[in-house]
């Protein structure tokens, strides 16, 4: 018996599961209790409607414009975000990727991201409104004539998004670009290549896969986008976008099954352009980011 | 190729000073020093990767120091190698042809030479990672010489490799020299790899050049004590010394030795001895007696103590065992006394 104790115990270590192992069980609890099961939940309450059949929610959704069109909303606002971003980011990291004093910068560009869209989303309102800062030295210095619309429509959500996501881009984007060996730049340069082919020929194709990363979670955070499409953005028109939608199914008109029904939706459009940005990294290269043993 | 008075400052530190060597066409040069004496800093000045501060650098009488490494057009071997690791072998060598816009057939004629010279035909369109490290090494140097480059720069390009490899790829690089005739400025810590590949060999020590000579001229002759210690020249001590009938008297762990003198030396002197100029004889002047043996499988090195308390080093033929009494004895030639 004791034999065969130690046989299943080696076995088990053979795939790397020991008693270590266990120490995972209350994340997954976790996990379970706080993801999976309310997902779940959410997924079969969309398919029992308070009215009609169980394709009802989704019937409703997709029959009125009123409702489908937040999709397109929505990307419109997160789709230019997310790539404005991540675009900034890439210039922004290769240059503070040879700064010395790198941590104060890195830290004041992380305050947008702790002091949360709200306070931003306040901040933006008078500092951007007609009667703002911004507007009044325009106007002062006679650059234009009346005072410029930037809050109540798409450019002021925009604005914010850009400015709580860009510190979370830059971020990431500075961690994969300094993952980049120096040596690699070096070398080109040294074999002849300027920094615009160094940038396109070898920094930028190492990124790729890292960028599409940046560019996924980004995707996510900026399609979610709620308080500051309420606060600084016309709510009723142009940036209606779905998390707005789900909110009024949900506590405007008590239809829980609907919410669901378009928090599902919301998920399925994420997970397509999620999987299709990390599908086409398995077209570009994949290794580390660096050679030989070093 | 020249460097004029090379100098290199990094804050109050300066990591170069006053460094001038001349490189004739198809000449390999090593620059040997100790880790941390500015030689790897001294050849990044000559690629462009570093901004001198001081003094001119200069290829074929033009004055090259404000180029950028881009316009340089030489080729260099990193230590690590750095290849593109998104590149084929294939592209990766023919990067320097790609910067300069060559004609496609003429690319593909130029890698296909460059991988047979190097033996990697086979490997061509493998990535970087899924070669050797001597592969890599081999990749790295075709990519470098691909150009057809006026100067070569290697920055310790063997330091990656086990032991076997490196003494081949040694052979490789200097049959590579041999057969492309390139200037060539190679950087390593390693004596007994510059004495094997280099022409001439310029011995830095703390940012400054300490001597420029042939292998034979710094291996049997170090111009001084600094360079001498860093040659192998492993027994070294400060002595008083006096001319005699005999020639140069020192003494060396309480025994007297004639030497011969290497610059102008005064009544204070520095005695320098390689360990395999030390020889064990039945009537050597020096007694002492060994402490460790170490058995080469030619021979034996050994540390033995004198009897005034003078570590010596000295390699034997014979076995020998701690506690051994011993007798040892140099010939004048190989006593090198300098100025202390």
């Amino acid at each position: 018996m004791s034999a065969a104790q130690m046989s299943l115990r080696r076995r088990m270590r053979e795939r790397g599961l020991d008693s270590v192992t266990l120490l995972v069980i209350p994340a997954v609890l976790f996990v379970l209790a706080l993801f999976i099961y309310p997902f779940v939940y959410g997924l079969i309450l969309s398919f029992h409607p308070r009215i009609g059949g169980w394709l009802a929610n989704y019937q409703k959704f997709f029959s009125e414009p009123f409702l489908y069109d937040t999709i397109r909303i929505t990307l419109v606002i997160a789709v230019p975000a997310t790539i404005l971003n991540v675009v900034l980011s890439v210039p922004v990291a290769l240059r503070v990727r040879l700064m010395k004093k790198q941590r104060l910068l890195t830290t004041i560009l992380v305050i947008p991201i702790t002091l949360g869209t709200v306070m931003v989303a306040e901040g933006l309102l008078t500092y951007l409104g007609p009667r703002g800062w911004l507007n009044r030295t325009l106007l002062e210095f006679g650059l234009v004539d009346s005072p410029i619309r930037l809050i109540h429509n798409y450019w002021g959500v925009m604005l914010s998004l850009v400015i709580t996501g860009f510190p979370f881009t830059f971020l990431l984007t500075l961690s994969y670009v300094t993952g980049i060996d120096p040596g690699l730049e070096q070398a080109a340069a040294v074999l002849g290549a300027r920094a615009r082919e160094r940038f396109w020929r070898i920094l930028l194709p190492l990124l790729a896969p890292g960028l599409a990363i940046t560019l996924a979670l980004a995707f996510v955070q900026a399609f979610t986008v709620f308080p500051s499409a309420i606060l600084l953005g016309a709510p009723a028109g142009p940036t209606r976008v779905i998390s707005i939608v789900a909110y009024q199914a949900a506590f405007e008109q008590y239809d829980y099954s609907l919410a669901s029904a378009i928090a599902m939706l919301m998920a399925a459009v994420q997970l397509l352009i999620i999987t299709a940005l990390l599908a086409s990294r398995s077209l570009v290269f994949r290794g580390p980011a660096s050679s030989g043993k070093g | 190729m020249r460097l004029d008075n090379v100098s290199r400052d990094f804050g109050h530190m300066h990591a170069l000073r006053d460094v001038s060597l001349t490189v004739e066409r198809g000449e390999f040069v090593a620059l040997l020093g100790p880790s941390g004496c500015g030689k790897s800093t001294a050849l990044n000045c000559v690629a462009g990767l570093l901004q001198v501060t001081g003094g001119a650098i200069y290829l074929d009488e033009q004055r090259i120091d404000e180029l950028g490494p881009e316009d340089r057009g030489f080729g260099m071997v990193f230590q690590n190698y750095a290849l593109f690791p998104h590149m084929s072998v294939r592209r990766n060598v023919g990067f320097g042809l790609v910067t300069q816009r060559r004609p496609k057939p003429e690319i593909e004629q130029r890698v296909n030479e460059a991988l047979a010279l190097v033996r990697l035909e086979s490997q061509a369109d493998k990535l970087p990672g899924q070669l050797s490290g001597g592969q890599q090494q081999r990749v790295a140097i075709a990519r470098a010489i691909v150009v057809g480059p006026p100067l070569v720069l290697m920055d310790e390009p063997l330091s990656n490799l086990d032991a076997k490899l490196r003494l081949e790829m040694r052979a490789e690089i200097r049959r590579i020299h041999t057969m492309l005739g390139c200037s060539t400025i190679y950087v390593t810590h390693d004596q007994e790899e510059a004495l094997s590949l280099a022409d001439r060999i310029m011995v830095m020590i703390d940012g400054q050049p300490r001597q420029i000579g042939t292998p034979e001229e710094l291996y049997a002759r170090p111009a001084n004590a600094d360079v001498a210690e860093f040659m192998g020249y492993r027994n070294l001590f400060a002595s008083p010394s006096e001319n005699g009938e005999a020639g140069l008297q020192v003494s060396v762990g309480g025994a007297r030795l004639t030497g011969t003198a290497v610059g102008e030396v005064g009544a204070r002197a520095m005695v320098a001895i390689r360990p395999d100029d030390l020889r064990l004889t039945g009537d050597g002047p020096i007694a002492a007696s060994v402490e460790i043996a170490e058995y080469h499988g030619r021979d034996f090195s050994v540390v033995a103590r004198a009897a005034d308390g003078t570590e010596l080093f000295f390699r034997s033929d014979q076995r020998v065992t701690a506690g051994d009494a011993v007798r040892l004895d140099a010939a004048p030639a190989r006593v090198l006394v300098y100025p202390a």
